[in-house]
């Protein structure tokens, strides 16, 4: 495990060198803007709807691509280690009414929020937490996704 | 333990961070830095309360006390998942959170995690927030 986890710290230090240049294009991520739906920009219903719509929701400054705060890249980063490419982005920075209504919504104050099968897991700390401890690998696999980073571990042990 | 050398390597500044550094000026601790510390004691009874104002590392001007990393080391937090636990920091810090406190970094432990790992981490660098957007260097 201490070799897929080396690899894993190596592919995150990219996130100390700057957005643009540093990240890379994730396929099949879904940026969703704030887009789209009824009800005004940060309403429950809406909410509601947009969390339980995908496996995996994330709420975030800035996009995928292009992310605008350090905890906020770091949800990315770590999602893409564990090779999940399918899931919804939404970007706070631009709907004040969307980034206000996940706050009430979660009762959680801060931005990024991860949502995992429409229930709440939590901002980045517990994401990486989870990350570290195995939790997410659980949590992904009972969602029907497979982290890379067992693929990973598969590969180290075969040789 | 392999999660401290892991953060040690996800974030490269973390030997080159004084933890008692504030930006409320050399030294100095902010009266929101203070606040936080009180609220905290009171209401978690913490054996270790380590808490730094990271507000020079962001798009904010100089003195801000808007950003901070708290590691909170309390037998309250046993038996309580990371996400139970952080809502009682939050709870702690309601009036802080809706007001000047933008971004507040958590390590929530029990005394025995705190004991496999005592330190605290150091954020990821700051990408500019909401001052990209409207072209602010």
């Amino acid at each position: 495990m201490s070799g897929s986890l080396g690899r894993a710290a190596a592919a995150l230090l990219r996130w100390g060198r700057g957005a643009g240049g540093g990240v890379l294009r994730d396929p099949g991520v879904r940026s969703a803007g704030s887009g789209g739906g009824g009800g005004g920009g940060g309403s429950a219903e809406r909410l509601d709807a947009m969390v339980k719509k995908d496996k995996v929701v994330v709420f975030l400054k800035g996009t995928p691509e292009q992310p605008q705060c350090g905890f906020s890249n770091a949800v990315v980063q770590i999602l893409r280690l564990h090779g999940v490419s399918d899931y919804a982005a939404y970007n706070v920075l631009d709907d004040p009414q969307l980034r206000q209504g996940i706050k009430d919504y979660s009762n959680w104050p801060t931005i990024p929020q991860v949502f995992l099968n429409g229930e709440f897991v939590g901002g980045c700390d517990i994401l990486l937490q989870m990350h570290q401890n195995g939790d997410l690998v659980e949590e992904l696999k009972k969602l029907g996704i497979r982290s890379a980073l067992l693929d990973e571990k598969q590969d180290q042990d075969s040789k | 333990m392999l999660s401290g050398q892991l953060i040690r390597r996800l974030f490269p500044m973390a030997g080159r961070v004084c933890l008692s550094r504030s930006s409320a000026g050399p030294g100095a601790v902010g009266p929101v830095e203070a606040v936080i510390r009180t609220k905290l004691e009171q209401a978690l009874n913490p054996e270790v309360l380590e808490l730094r104002n990271e507000s020079g590392g962001h798009a904010v001007p100089p003195g801000s006390e808007t950003h901070f990393r708290v590691a909170v080391v309390s037998s309250r937090f046993e038996g309580l998942s990371p996400l139970q636990r952080h809502r009682l920091v939050h709870a702690a810090l309601a009036e802080e959170l809706a007001g000047p406190v933008h971004a507040l970094a958590i390590q929530a432990r029990t005394p025995a995690q705190w004991r496999e790992n005592p330190q605290l981490d150091v954020s990821p660098p700051c990408l500019g927030g909401s001052k990209k957007t409207r072209g602010i260097p």
